[in-house]
């Protein structure tokens, strides 16, 4: 019983180091990426590390309101990603 | 083993299988060396790894005592959203002549909808 718990406490640092992690990674191709394309990926995995790090926060302080936040950003995240890919594909968003 | 303590242990498995992806994940969108090669790593073990993490959660309120099966709502939704979202960036690539482009189609004067295919050009007959 002991051990489960101390496991679970071993794997959720490192679940909330690991995005943190991504996020560095991301940021660096963000920076450095040569092409547009390369920047919305970017920006959406960005998006998607976000979210991991908002589920981990919520599992370690046992809050429920996290699933909202998720459910938000996740939205969010692909309309955002659609939005810019749209508007560097027809150079309009909503025609 | 009473299912409290199967439930943290799954729990925990999950967790670190979904920090693996996430971290392999973001490597693999720093370390490839074309835009179309870097298109794979994020949008397929990202999405593997956010899974993961929300089976994570559900597995850790099963083992809270509550339990909740709101997470399967969010994995749903990115499960749904994450390949339309590559397939848009992926277009963005194509667009801006990152990448190499597809093949022009070959020219032949057959349209489908009102050719025979092995006709001569000729219309089809009408009323079939």
């Amino acid at each position: 019983m002991t051990t489960a718990a101390e496991l679970f406490d071993i794997a959720l640092i490192v679940a909330l180091i690991a995005p943190a992690v991504g996020q560095v990674l991301c940021m660096i191709r963000l920076v450095i990426g040569p092409t547009t394309g390369d920047r919305i990926l970017a920006l959406d995995t960005m998006v998607i590390n976000a979210l991991s790090l908002v589920v981990v926060l919520g599992i370690h302080q046992g809050v429920t309101v996290y699933f909202e936040v998720a459910l938000l950003v996740a939205m969010l995240g692909f309309v955002s990603t659609v939005a810019l890919a749209r508007f560097i594909l027809r150079g309009d968003i909503i025609e | 083993m009473t299912l409290t303590s199967v439930a943290t242990v799954a729990a925990a498995l999950s967790l670190l299988i979904g920090s693996i992806f996430i971290v392999i994940g973001s490597v693999g969108l720093l370390k490839f060396n074309d835009p179309m090669t870097r298109l794979h790593a994020p949008t397929k073990v990202g999405t593997l790894g956010i899974g993961m993490l929300l089976l994570a959660s559900i597995l850790a309120s099963i083992a809270k005592g509550d339990p909740s099966m709101h997470e399967l709502l969010i994995m749903a939704f990115l499960f749904v959203t994450a390949p339309v979202s590559a397939n848009f960036i992926a277009k963005v690539c194509i667009h801006s002549r990152a990448c190499k482009t597809p093949p022009s189609p070959p020219r032949d004067g057959t349209w489908s909808t009102l050719d025979t295919p092995d006709g001569d050009g000729t219309p089809a007959p009408q009323g079939r």
